[in-house]
């Protein structure tokens, strides 16, 4: 029987494999960052071990980095000992760490891309959930915890159990206007929070074929806020198109060679998948969440629901929950929803390629009255080349503020934070109540839908304007 | 990590779904550079309000939460973990886990349990209205018995024996330093390096 892509690359990285025992995987790239690796390390300390493979790990300061004064000290001094930790843990361990003000630094999961670490084939893993980013090169990425994160610095190998294989094909073409953000929105929608929980998704189709690998890492990027343990998207042209030439990508000889295995690993046409997802990407126009968890979304020109319209009590106590929380009436359009705040960034949006889609609406244009709108590109790397292209003098004019890389409101560990109540519109990965700051309102959106919203006031998109 | 045979405690219903880890532990408590301290930020955001589940004194000394489905979901944090186990939980009882979230209670050795959402429900009833009865999760039976319920679950053997012995991966791993060397040795060479 065929394999899927996924098969292909869990199979070639078994270390080990025995009856009735967990697989042992070998890990091909471990990112690491401030807030999950300080009792890692100190395990290992512990233990008097030393980390087995520093040459296949890397290390940024991205969850608590301030984004407006780079050479100042971090003022909470909380953060600023838990930044500094790491620089400690790394100088100590011998592990490539590129700090705040360095020109590499950025989201662990911008850089590992930017800089050719993230290849085809290849396992990587974080201590971060979004780590399923990475997926959009065909490689096995997922999040991990601390204790897994010291597992993996001790023996360059995780103990797993082989998850179930999911395929969603998402036919036909995206509308003008409807962005990757709108259709991994969507998709969370459809299968719920939870709907993935024991897969790897596999994202197929010419929808997804013909998404820039920008938009693919969007996609993989939300993968575990539909519970699945990772994404992947086959590799193709548009990969190696990305990949060559960058820093850490192979050259020469090694090139060929690797483009040939990377073909190999597109899933075979008599794979079978063990759960089968099918979306129609004609039908799709700009999603928006109206509640506390990414799968409570809608299409832009949907009103808030009516919590008495579902039918599972489960899913009716949570929409009323939501509303209640969110501060929205069941009925009211969600184009009349006003936002405080709008952020653009994180590593599900802080790609160039977002901040062009943001400056592209911004032209011209002024965020509205009142609107305060942030804009954090996802690494240095990526605010440089918006630098060059002038993006910042488009968005700076419109009374956008441009900062420095890091993952800021997102998860507002860092100074960017929403105050209670306040609400957004926000183009990072999660809705949760109080994610974005204690009692802030989130509404997850694409960067065209952010940017139309920071113009208009209230949530819009592009065509409203 | 502690081993986990068997336990006996009282249980706290928390009737919420998708309680994300971002609840369970906000992030604000994760700069802490330690494995300490991190009981005070357990569900601090809704421990704000007084009529929370947890701020009942009669909920006092628990030690089974029984939560309802999506439990854990969201970020890696493994401080959602240590939280929970530093306010005193041994057990946590749900239809349906983040995927994350329970391997991380795994290796730290606070089982997660998954029932179907009906004896959930039941538990969660019963925990409402006698809060001092007990509920005897035994992970040796696979089994779950609280009054006249009894309830079997599933949990892989392999984990279930390293709980049990309290056992810690990386011990366990490196028995295998020589495969993990093979393997190593075979890699091909245009793999990447961070050097």
């Amino acid at each position: 029987m065929g394999r899927t892509l996924a098969d292909k690359v869990y199979d070639a990285h078994v270390v080990r494999r025995a009856e009735g025992e967990p697989d042992l995987l070998y890990i091909d790239l471990h990112l690491v960052h401030e807030v999950t690796s300080p009792q890692a390390f100190d395990g290992l300390r512990m233990a008097d071990r030393k980390v087995r493979r520093p040459d296949l790990t890397i290390a940024t300061e991205d969850h608590n980095v301030p984004t407006t004064d780079l050479l100042a000290p971090i003022a909470d001094p909380v953060s600023r000992t838990q930044v500094e930790t790491l620089r400690k843990n790394c100088a100590e361990f011998g592990i490539r760490l590129h700090p705040m003000g360095d020109a590499g630094q950025g989201i662990v999961h911008v850089i590992g891309p930017q800089l050719g670490l993230t290849q085809p084939g290849m396992t990587v893993v974080c201590g971060d959930s979004h780590t399923s980013t990475h997926g959009a090169f065909g490689a096995l990425a997922h999040g991990i915890g601390t204790s897994e994160v010291e597992h993996v610095l001790a023996t360059q190998t995780l103990p797993q159990v082989k998850p179930k294989m999911m395929a969603v094909t998402v036919n036909g073409a995206l509308p003008a206007g409807v962005t990757a953000k709108d259709l991994i929105l969507a998709i969370i929608a459809e299968i719920g929070t939870g709907g993935g929980q024991g897969y790897i998704i596999e994202y197929r189709g010419e929808a997804i074929r013909s998404l820039s690998m920008e938009g693919r890492m969007t996609v993989c990027n939300m993968s575990i806020e539909a519970g699945a343990r990772a994404g992947m998207i086959a590799p193709d042209e548009s990969t190696f198109e990305y990949l060559k030439g960058r820093p850490h990508a192979p050259q020469g000889a090694a090139w060929d060679e690797a483009v040939e295995y990377w073909k190999s690993l597109a899933t075979d046409e008599d794979a079978v998948f063990d759960k089968e997802v099918v979306i129609d990407a004609s039908t799709l126009t700009p999603f928006v969440t109206w509640g506390t968890n990414p799968g409570q979304g809608l299409p832009l020109g949907a009103s808030v629901p009516d919590p008495a319209s579902y039918g599972d009590p489960v899913e009716r106590q949570a929409a009323e929950r939501a509303l209640e929380y969110m501060g929205l009436t069941a009925g009211t359009p969600l184009r009349d929803v006003e936002v405080d705040t709008v952020f653009v960034g994180s590593c599900t949006n802080g790609r160039i390629e977002d901040l062009r889609a943001v400056a592209d609406v911004l032209k011209g244009r002024r965020v509205a009255d009142g609107v305060r709108m942030l804009v954090v590109p996802g690494s240095m790397e990526v605010k440089k080349k918006a630098e060059e292209e002038g993006l910042h003098e488009v968005i700076s004019a419109s009374g956008a503020e441009w900062r420095e890389a890091g993952c800021s409101m997102c998860l507002a560990m860092n100074p960017d934070k929403l105050t209670p109540g306040e609400r957004s519109a926000s183009t990072s990965n999660r809705n949760f109540e109080g994610r974005q700051g204690p009692g802030g309102r989130t509404h997850l959106v694409s960067p065209a839908v952010a940017a139309a919203t920071a113009v208009t006031g209230r949530l819009a998109a592009p065509a409203d304007l | 990590m502690e081993a986990f045979t068997t336990h006996t405690g009282r249980a706290v219903p928390l009737r919420r779904s998708n309680v994300d880890t971002d609840q369970i532990i906000p992030a604000v408590w994760l700069k802490q550079v330690s494995r300490t301290g991190f009981d005070k930020g357990l569900f601090s955001a809704w421990r704000e309000d007084p009529g929370f589940v947890l701020n009942q004194p009669e909920y006092d000394g628990a030690t089974i939460l029984v939560a309802g489905t999506d439990f854990g979901t969201g970020s890696s944090r493994e401080h959602a973990v240590w939280a929970l186990q530093q306010y005193g939980f041994r057990v946590v009882i749900a239809p349906r886990f983040g995927d994350i979230f329970r391997n991380n209670s795994t290796k730290m050795g606070l089982l997660p349990v998954i029932l179907p959402a009906e004896t959930v429900e039941a538990l969660q009833t019963r925990a409402e209205q006698d809060p001092k009865a007990e509920i005897t999760v035994d992970l040796a039976a696979r089994e779950v018995r609280a009054g006249e319920i009894t309830a079997p679950f599933e949990i892989d053997d392999y984990t279930r024996w390293r709980l049990m012995e309290g056992l810690d991966d990386i011990g366990l791993t490196l028995r295998h330093a020589d495969d993990i060397a093979a393997f190593e040795a075979d890699r091909p060479g245009r793999l990447p390096t961070t050097a």
